[in-house]
């Protein structure tokens, strides 16, 4: 049978998503926080921290509810059939994230801004907003990031050449740029964070790759040798600022580095840094005929 | 763990250092950027007695509303930098003992704290259930309809609500130390001077 969008099916699906991303963290951050923690000293501030995080985590995956009550920004990446809808896509979403904020898996979190004026019940002008892409498959594949307001705040963008940090227009610059940016972040964007990374594009290209980055997993491994290289070469050094959890100090300030590039105008280098907190809400989902396949 | 009840003493809040691990019992408020511009234009004269020798908590909470009772169902601390403009006259301006917040905050906030006799305590950030488990009760809430829900002012009762003192009256804070402390790795790294 050919794909069939069924509007009400759809829309609890997506519901579902919005809980188990607001409430349930990936088992690869997971595992990666309790690694973490592991490393820090007994009686450690930092340990002490971790283990309020890892508490937090299973008491919001038992209790159901927001791992954060920043609840973010939702990003929305669709993959769909050729000939289905995006409006209608666009149109369950927005109803699933209305009733997310009636059930309190999101905060009403979209804000008018000329007026100030909170639209309470999250969405609003790009919000939430969507990247569709097209693919082969007879089934729509959704992924949803909860994004915070701190780590967004400390997220940035550099150009290339840097005087100040005597960076170039070349991998070594990309890596000091990386470097600095996790530097001024400090513990502002709750640390330990995930750093998303377009080298390239233009200004809006750059970030959106950047964002898209913090879906991989954190123990996938980059298919281009020289940016699996990079990532690894700024695991070690992020890791060596000692800035730790919230910025409490401690040995672990990066969970993860990932990294992708874009062609870019010959005048044009930019180096685009997606921060993401230690709460990297993040999950996915197949929907098709016959059934939903959450990850 | 050192026990404190609201309202608060200047000199048991005095006595704190950085580093010390605090349980809070008592009545706080929340209140973050558009609170903190409120009490800095209008000067509102309805929230001086909740605030006199009590601590504002950064904080943006998912509130459930069952009937007319209001509870908390998810409460961790919003970054507090972005309140340094405003934070430290509104410490005085209020008679408030602490902010509690993430991140830390900067050399205003600090010499206010010292000045007026107040601490800035550390909530663990996106640890939002679990320190939503230490609100008791929402006692009232100021600006709500305008605010909104993130930026109201709600007024809480809390118990064993913990936090560490990042900043204390003395001048020292934690935050510039790690700071300066890791400045210098990254130079190092970047290779600049």
């Amino acid at each position: 049978m050919p794909f069939q969008f069924d509007h009400d099916r759809f829309r609890d699906a997506a519901l579902e998503l919005i809980r188990r991303s607001s409430t349930d963290l990936p088992e690869d951050v997971v595992l990666a926080i309790r690694k973490a923690r592991d490393a820090e000293l007994e009686g450690s501030a930092a340990r002490s921290v971790f283990n309020s995080i890892l508490k937090n985590i299973e008491m919001a995956r038992e209790k159901s509810t927001p791992i954060c009550q920043d609840t973010g920004t939702n990003i929305y990446y669709v993959t769909i059939p050729e000939g289905v809808s995006m409006r209608k896509i666009e149109k369950a979403i927005v109803e699933a994230t209305q009733e997310a904020t009636r059930k309190t898996y999101l905060r009403p979190n979209s804000v008018d801004s000329v007026s100030g004026k909170n639209s309470g019940d999250n969405t609003g002008i790009m919000s939430p907003y969507y990247h569709f892409e097209e693919w082969d498959e007879d089934s729509i594949k959704v992924e949803l990031a909860l994004k915070g307001g701190g780590c967004e705040n400390v997220s940035a963008q550099y150009k290339l050449p840097d005087q100040r940090l005597k960076a170039g227009r070349n991998m070594e610059g990309v890596y000091k740029c990386i470097v600095d940016m996790v530097f001024e972040a400090q513990g502002q964007g709750c640390a330990p964070g995930i750093m998303g990374i377009g080298i390239g594009g233009d200004r809006a290209s750059s970030m959106v790759m950047a964002k898209k980055q913090l879906f991989r997993k954190l123990h996938d491994v980059n298919p281009d040798p020289e940016l699996a290289s990079m990532e690894d070469r700024l695991m070690v050094d992020l890791n060596k600022l000692g800035i730790g959890p919230l910025g409490f100090g401690g040995k672990t300030t990066a969970l993860g580095v990932k990294i992708a590039k874009l062609h870019r105008l010959p005048a044009s280098f930019f180096v685009s840094l997606s921060y993401m907190c230690w709460a990297d809400r993040r999950h996915s989902m197949i929907y098709s005929n016959s059934e939903v396949v959450y990850d | 763990m050192i026990k404190i009840n609201l309202p608060v003493s200047e000199e048991e809040i005095r006595r704190l250092k950085v580093g010390d691990e605090v349980s809070i019992t008592g009545t706080m408020v929340t209140g973050r950027d558009a609170a903190h511009l409120w009490m800095i234009e209008e000067k509102p004269d309805e929230i001086r007695e909740v605030l006199k020798n009590s601590f504002i908590y950064h904080c943006g909470p998912v509130v459930e509303k069952k009937g007319e009772e209001y509870r908390f169902v998810a409460a961790g601390p919003t970054t507090s930098i972005r309140e340094e403009p405003y934070q430290g006259t509104v410490l005085k301006e209020y008679g408030l003992r602490a902010a509690i917040g993430k991140g830390g905050m900067g050399a205003k906030t600090q010499q206010a704290l010292q000045e007026h006799g107040a601490v800035y305590l550390h909530a663990v950030g996106g640890a939002a259930t679990l320190i939503g488990q230490s609100v008791k009760r929402v006692v009232d809430v100021f600006k709500l309809e305008e605010f909104g829900v993130p930026e109201a002012m709600w007024v809480i009762d809390v118990e064993d609500f913990q936090a560490v003192v990042t900043m204390d009256s003395h001048g020292a804070s934690l935050h510039k130390n790690i700071r300066e402390q890791s400045e210098k790795v990254m130079k190092e790294l970047v290779g600049i001077d």
